[in-house]
């Protein structure tokens, strides 16, 4: 337990003393949101019924940007290599590894997304199933995410590759999400979407987290 | 089983065995399929003659769903027994996968325009065939993008097995939501519920793609292992080189010495 502790502070002091992670995404998100009504006009009922999909798409996107420093920088100075054979399950080590991603990346976002949500003309209704779903949400953003980013550790074109991998997979939880907000936006029970959320959040994580792993244990045998 | 077919050469005699045969069956299957869905099987009374396109687009979207399962299948038989043929395997349906998952798309797009009057809809069957589009290609991508080609197998490896999670959720699309694709009408409890003069055609088509795939797979399978054959021979030859060079810089210090 210790160790897994001091490995989520590790990352988050490491993140805190290069400092620009967690304001570079939170920025990242905001100018996306900013682009929109410059894009689409405005008119305040227009941005009120995309402004669910619109903060979605933007976390979704600033959360697939961050989750490539996840391994990356470890992997290029060498302490992956310790992560991985120190006698600590690597799987421990992984969900140690995604929860300091979420308190770097996914947390700012959440605490930013009420204001541009006021921006954007939610409206009250909207505003809590948006909070919930994007509380549910970019902890499985940034677990799914971790897969893709252990998998293209040393490979040509990481980035562009990291894209085509994890986008398909964030798309279920894009439409969950989105349609809670929907729903709730048009004063529908919004409760379903956040349930099946929940329940991905729960089931998955096991399943990403041991794939994340096996990732990691052959990028080291490479 | 599984370990009498690790032995390539094995592998390529059996593979010669049968492939003239999946080629036959194929070009005659084929033939019949196409016979029965163009001239001898009746127009649906709502669809008119539009429904012959189901003859390939169905069987198509089936033998997406089916290369998926099977790169799954060895993907797991690669990470779990370490087999060298699974990885192969994969790399060799990958590609064909991906080509019938476009071929369902686009038929089924030039079949949605005069049927539902539009070439594409975002409902749950559709886009989540063109999710698995993405898969084949990611998986395709991942594989290329190392320069050790082993490594980006088992990487490849890794993401089918997580893609997999798509495959159920295709399948069951079109009964969990409502959506504008229509629901499953061959495989059912009840029976299928399709004439069988439609049947006739449908079931020669999708024996025929299946034939078709086998054909396809054991020639890619040959390329792949010719591939590996090649990328072995040079990796002995540039160790041989360099054994050589030490042993005449050897030679050459001890005449020195």
């Amino acid at each position: 337990m210790t160790t897994f502790i001091e490995i989520v502070r590790r990352d988050l002091r490491l993140s805190m003393r290069h400092g620009m992670d967690t304001i570079m995404v939170v920025m990242f998100f905001v100018l996306v949101i900013l682009l929109l009504p410059l894009g689409v006009g405005p008119e305040p009922t227009v941005l009120a019924r995309i402004s669910g999909g619109m903060i979605w798409v933007s976390a979704l996107l600033a959360s697939m940007l961050s989750v490539e420093r996840l391994f990356q920088t470890d992997y290029e100075d060498g302490s992956l290599e310790l992560l991985v054979i120190q006698p600590f399950m690597l799987e421990l080590t992984v969900t140690a590894k995604v929860i300091s991603h979420w308190l770097i990346t996914g947390l700012p976002l959440l605490i930013i997304a009420p204001l541009l949500a006021g921006m954007l003309h939610t409206g009250k209704d909207g505003f809590a199933a948006l909070l919930l779903t994007l509380a549910v949400g970019t902890p499985l953003l940034s677990l799914i995410g971790s897969i893709g980013a252990a998998l293209i550790l040393g490979a040509r074109q990481g980035s562009i590759l990291l894209s085509l991998l994890v986008l398909p997979l964030y798309i279920p939880i894009l439409i969950f999400g989105v349609s809670a907000v929907d729903a709730a936006i048009h004063g529908l029970p919004w409760r379903l979407p956040v349930l099946i959320l929940g329940s991905l959040l729960i089931g998955l994580a096991p399943f990403s987290v041991w794939a994340t792993a096996a990732a990691l244990r052959e990028t080291m045998r490479r | 089983m599984l370990n009498r077919f690790a032995n390539p050469i094995r592998f390529l005699r059996l593979a010669d065995q049968i492939q003239p045969w999946a080629a036959i069956l194929t070009l005659v299957l084929f033939a019949a399929g196409l016979y029965f869905a163009l001239f001898n099987s009746p127009p649906d009374y709502q669809q008119g003659e539009t429904v012959r396109i189901m003859y390939i687009h169905v069987p198509s979207a089936w033998m997406a769903l089916f290369c998926y399962t099977l790169l799954a299948i060895t993907s797991g038989v690669a990470m779990i027994w370490k087999h060298p043929l699974a990885n192969l395997a994969g790399r060799a349906t990958a590609p064909i996968g991906a080509t019938f998952t476009f071929l369902a798309l686009i038929t089924g797009s030039i079949w949605g325009k005069p049927m539902w009057g539009t070439w594409w809809v975002w409902d749950a069957r559709l886009t989540s065939m063109f999710i698995l589009f993405f898969l084949y290609l990611g998986y395709i991508a991942l594989q290329d993008a190392f320069d050790n080609a082993e490594g980006g197998s088992k990487a490849a490896a890794i993401l089918a097995l997580v893609g997999f999670i798509n495959v159920p959720i295709i399948k069951f699309s079109v009964d969990w939501w409502n959506t504008l694709h229509q629901p499953a009408s061959v495989i059912k409890f009840s029976g299928p519920a399709i004439h069988s003069t439609m049947l006739t055609p449908l079931l020669l088509t999708a024996l025929a793609f299946k034939g078709y795939y086998v054909w396809l797979f054991l020639i890619n399978m040959r390329g792949e292992i010719a591939e590996a054959r090649c990328r072995a021979l040079q990796v002995s030859q540039i160790q041989n080189a360099q054994v050589a060079k030490v042993a005449t810089s050897d030679a050459r210090d001890a005449h020195a010495d």
